[in-house]
């Protein structure tokens, strides 16, 4: 079963067949969204009404085109910004749990390591109604008993970064700490030696090495952060992030302007895909 | 050298009753030493014997148990690495591979503050002297292995450190770019005149290179002096076999001579020697004596050797041949042992035959006889 | 400050920022939905601590069997995902070479850079009743009317398999991609077949790899909401839509957090017995 173990022919094929058809119904779903944008038609469904690029340009009413259409361009600013600070805050903590658990020693290590992967294990609804159970019961205690009122404890954008942050963390933490993993640490001790201090070392040696890593993270938890739906269904506030603006929308019966907007999602996405491979690729 | 009291005015680096533990585990038991300016000093010794040990310690990468370290007559115990006047080449260069060539020899340069013109004319000129002028743009995996070797050296040696450490710097090199290389390094030393103190387990590069050399055998020093003394007069049995091809028997000292002894192996084979190392062996006492492969005559002709203090005559088992080094292999009759005997450059013996008789012979000055290792590592003749 | 102070102080500066994440926004959370779980409401606003909620979701057959339902077919889609995303695996990972294999590598990865919303929203238009397929079939002539294939069993399960396929395939063909040729060969050359050798060599060693993509398929398939909702609609009966609706719709956060620790009861009990029954650990598995 591998090229050099001869097999039949027609098993071959066969087996050619199947993952070519895998392929295509991996591939389908996307395709059939990215065509529908340029439907000349109210509904994204045959038939085809001819190609146009309202769904992007256009900004009247009934046809709103994406770029016009202020509701989910403030969504997509919603999300950027959550996006942001979810990227600096895991990618830091990454950082720091990555040199905690690579290169320290201390008791209960390998327990803290194992609660550390627990986020990856529970899943995002639960994430999500924990963290706004017990941000309330903070909020409720504290306005109770001191009379002060926490806003940001109730269903807001803090707690939506608080828990994007509380599974992304995990995630840069093990990209980072896979790559200091293989760090070698006598690069450290030259820099020393040729008079660098422990910190100036750490800072001209060790993290540009840890540089592809680091982009190769922020790229995750951004897009992580900005795909993610689970958790921010829970602790969503005011003001909507994309994906519950765009789930509102779907419900309601969409429009193919849906499917600009998806498509301008795939090439965004697509992008940060090649950039992070690009990152990856350029020292290994 | 060995006189650290005395002389301690006049050393650039100096180490006093330095101690290592780890455990229960003695790395470093008790070593004093000191280092001239300009020297090339090698420590030598088996791997797992603590040299590694000793230069971290001067690197500032460990803390001795006890005893002091002094780098211009000032104690650097206190001293982060960052801030010893002492630079250390690493056994696998550690390169900085994120990095170009002139970015690594600029580094150790920045941390010191200077000024970036500063800066690149000391890099150019660095690059002109280790001979690969025009190179700091290229990247660390462009150069070969011994250019990557002379960047690192180079590295160092632009912080005009008060000593250059070097641990094992090229062990990762093949046999070839290894030789060039210890005559490479030996001149660069002398162009910078830096103090180098360099650790290896390879007694060829210590010998070549070295203006003193210490050997290191479990946790202390044998003996420091130069190569020729090191190989010539041995202080203990241990450095006569551990430096330098060598002959051994073991035996029993049966009768002291006014200018000698008389040695008895476990075959009977009676051997006259000298005592070395500072000794006076007495009757009874069990010995090692070595013998230089060099220091045996051997003929086809039993008259040849007639006049010499040992004899044996013995069957060639192989000759060795590599060049002006050549040796043979000689199966001693008597005992069975095998010799290591020297070819003389003529080529003589370049006509002998597997199986031929032959006859040695050897001074007793040239057989040196040591109270017994407990385990040399090399082989013994006979038994 | 010496060596020592300062090694410590460093320690605990790296311990406090995974220490406030850990204890304030993970055990702590959970901790307090288990004790809101334990609240019976006796009045308005007053508490009494009970396992009333816990009794409700045990009795009223609808909490219960959407329980058992979501369970199942998480397992369900999880097989299934297992079974069409092994073959492709170790197509990509040893039958092909060089550009094409890291090109079908990548194209696996897709789903992973293309929000869930989305792939689900490119299923229903090709599924639903105006859809490309109900379009086509009438085209073709295998149907008369128009069809309508959303809101069934079915279509959730293409959606779940469609979504999860990545976490399978890719530590499939890292794991698979790490098996020696030679192995696969000494196999067949000390009178292996096709057969004896995928079961007794190749699932081996794919082990690792086939118990990480199982758990994370299954943790993924069971915490899933949009694509039961939206490929489901009202019959799609899945277990966080219902801890959704006890939060947001009608606030009940008792019988909600309720719900939510048994939930994660459930899927810590089905991945600690996975990782058991392969005799792995989580840290080999995810670390």
């Amino acid at each position: 079963m591998i090229p050099s173990i001869p097999q039949p022919l027609g098993f071959r094929t066969a087996y050619g067949a199947y993952v070519a058809l895998f392929f295509f119904y991996l591939i389908l779903p996307l395709v059939v969204v990215a065509t529908f944008a340029f439907n000349d038609s109210m509904f994204p469904s045959l038939p085809w009404g001819g190609f146009t690029l309202d769904w992007f340009f256009n900004d009247t009413e009934p046809r709103m085109g994406l770029f016009h259409d202020g509701r989910l361009l403030e969504s997509i600013w919603t999300s950027f910004y959550i996006a942001c600070w979810v990227t600096v805050l895991s990618v830091s903590v990454g950082v720091t749990n990555a040199f905690l658990f690579e290169r320290r020693s201390f008791p209960f290590k390998n327990v803290l390591y194992m609660v550390m992967l627990l986020p990856l294990v529970i899943p995002g609804v639960i994430l999500g109604i924990s963290i706004l159970v017990f941000s309330s019961t903070i909020a409720n205690g504290m306005e109770n008993n001191f009379g002060i009122d926490l806003e940001f404890l109730r269903p807001s954008t803090f707690l939506v970064v608080m828990g994007q942050f509380s599974f992304i963390a995990t995630i840069t933490t093990l990209i980072i700490a896979a790559r200091l993993r293989k760090f070698d640490t006598t690069l450290e001790e030259a820099a020393q030696s040729l008079g660098a201090s422990k910190l100036t070392a750490v800072w001209t040696i060790t993290i540009p090495y840890l540089k592809p890593a680091i982009i190769g993270a922020a790229i995750v938890a951004f897009l992580m952060s900005f795909e993610n739906f689970n958790t921010t269904l829970m602790l969503v506030g005011s003001d909507q992030p994309l994906t519950i603006a765009m789930y509102g929308r779907l419900r309601e019966g969409s429009t193919p302007e849906l499917n600009a907007l998806s498509l301008l999602l795939m090439t965004a996405s697509g992008g940060l895909a090649l950039l992070s491979i690009f990152v990856q690729r350029d020292r290994k | 050298m060995n006189d650290t009291t005395d002389k301690a005015a006049t050393f650039d680096l100096e180490c006093r009753n330095l101690v290592r533990r780890f455990g229960d585990f003695v790395a470093v038991d008790d070593v004093s030493f000191g280092i001239p300016q300009g020297d090339f000093f090698s420590i030598l010794g088996p791997s797992g014997c603590g040299k590694t040990t000793i230069l971290r310690m001067m690197a500032g990468f460990l803390q001795p148990t006890s005893g002091d370290i002094l780098i211009k007559e000032n104690s650097v115990l206190d001293m982060p690495p960052n801030r010893r006047p002492v630079n250390m080449v690493f056994q696998q260069l550690a390169l900085f591979p994120m990095m170009s060539v002139g970015e690594n020899i600029a580094y150790g340069l920045q941390r010191k503050g200077l000024g970036k013109s500063d800066i690149a004319d000391k890099v150019r000129s660095a690059l002109d002297r280790i001979g690969l002028p025009g190179s700091g743009d290229k990247s660390i995996k462009q150069l070969s292995g011994g250019q990557q070797q002379r960047v690192a050296i180079a590295r160092c040696l632009v912080l005009e450190p008060a000593a250059l450490l070097l641990d094992e710097p090229l062990g990762a090199l093949d046999l070839k770019l290894r030789e060039h290389m210890k005559i490479e390094l030996k001149k660069m030393q002398d162009k910078f005149g830096t103090t180098f103190i360099y650790i290896t387990h390879d007694q060829s590069e210590a010998l070549v290179m070295s203006d003193h050399v210490a050997v290191m055998n479990e946790g202390h020093f044998e003996q420091i002096g130069t190569p020729q003394d090191l190989y010539y007069h041995p202080d203990t049995a241990f450095v006569a076999a551990f430096v330098g091809e060598t002959n051994r028997w073991h035996g029993r000292v049966e009768q002291i001579n006014k200018d000698g002894i008389k040695v008895v192996t476990a075959d009977g084979v009676p051997l006259l020697a000298t005592s070395a190392g500072g000794e006076q062996h007495q009757a009874g006492a069990e010995v090692d004596i070595f013998v230089r492969p060099e220091s045996v005559v051997i003929a086809t002709d039993a008259d040849r050797v007639s006049s010499m203090d040992n004899r044996i005559t013995g069957d060639l088992v192989s000759i060795l041949f590599n060049g002006a080094n050549s040796r043979a292999l000689i199966r001693d009759r008597q005992t069975g042992g095998e010799l290591d005997v020297a070819l003389p450059q003529t080529g003589e013996f370049s006509h002998l035959k597997r199986g031929q008789e032959v006859h040695l012979g050897w001074g007793m000055a040239q057989a040196k006889a040591f109270a017994a290792l407990t385990d040399s590592g090399t082989k013994e003749v006979g038994t | 400050m010496n060596i020592q102070t300062a090694s410590r102080l460093s320690l605990l500066l790296l311990l406090a920022p995974l220490g406030l994440w850990l204890v304030v926004l993970i055990v702590l959370p959970h901790v307090d939905m288990f004790l809101i779980s334990l609240h019976e409401k006796t009045a308005p606003r007053v508490f009494e601590y009970g396992t009333a909620n816990y009794t409700e979701f045990f009795t009223e057959p609808l909490y219960w069997r959407t329980f058992t339902r979501t369970a199942v077919m998480s397992i369900m889609a999880t097989t299934l995902t297992l079974l069409i995303g092994f073959p492709v695996s170790y197509y990509i990972a040893k039958m092909l070479r060089g550009r094409l294999k890291s090109f079908l590598f990548l194209l696996c990865l897709v789903p992973f850079w293309v929000s869930e919303l989305v792939r689900t929203f490119g299923w229903m238009i090709l599924l639903r009743e105006s859809g490309v397929i109900s379009n086509v079939l009438q085209w073709v002539g295998i149907a008369q009317g128009p069809v309508e294939m959303l809101y069934n069993d079915a279509t959730i399960m293409i959606g779940l398999v469609y979504t999860s396929m990545l976490f399978m395939v890719v530590p499939l063909v890292s794991t698979l991609d790490s098996l020696d040729d030679s192995l696969v060969e000494a196999g067949y050359d000390l009178g292996g077949n096709a057969f004896t050798v995928l079961r007794r060599i190749i699932i081996p060693h794919a082990m690792p790899g086939i118990v990480s993509g199982c758990i994370v398929v299954f943790m993924l398939t069971l915490g899933n909401y949009l694509t039961p909702v939206l490929l489901g609609g009202k019959n799609s009966l899945w277990f966080t839509e219902m801890i959704y609706t006890q939060f947001i719709t009608r606030f009940n956060w008792e019988l909600g957090a309720a719900f939510g620790f048994l939930l994660l009861v459930l899927s810590s009990l089905i991945v600690w017995s996975g990782l058991k029954l392969s005799r792995q650990t989580l840290t080999e598995t995810m670390g």
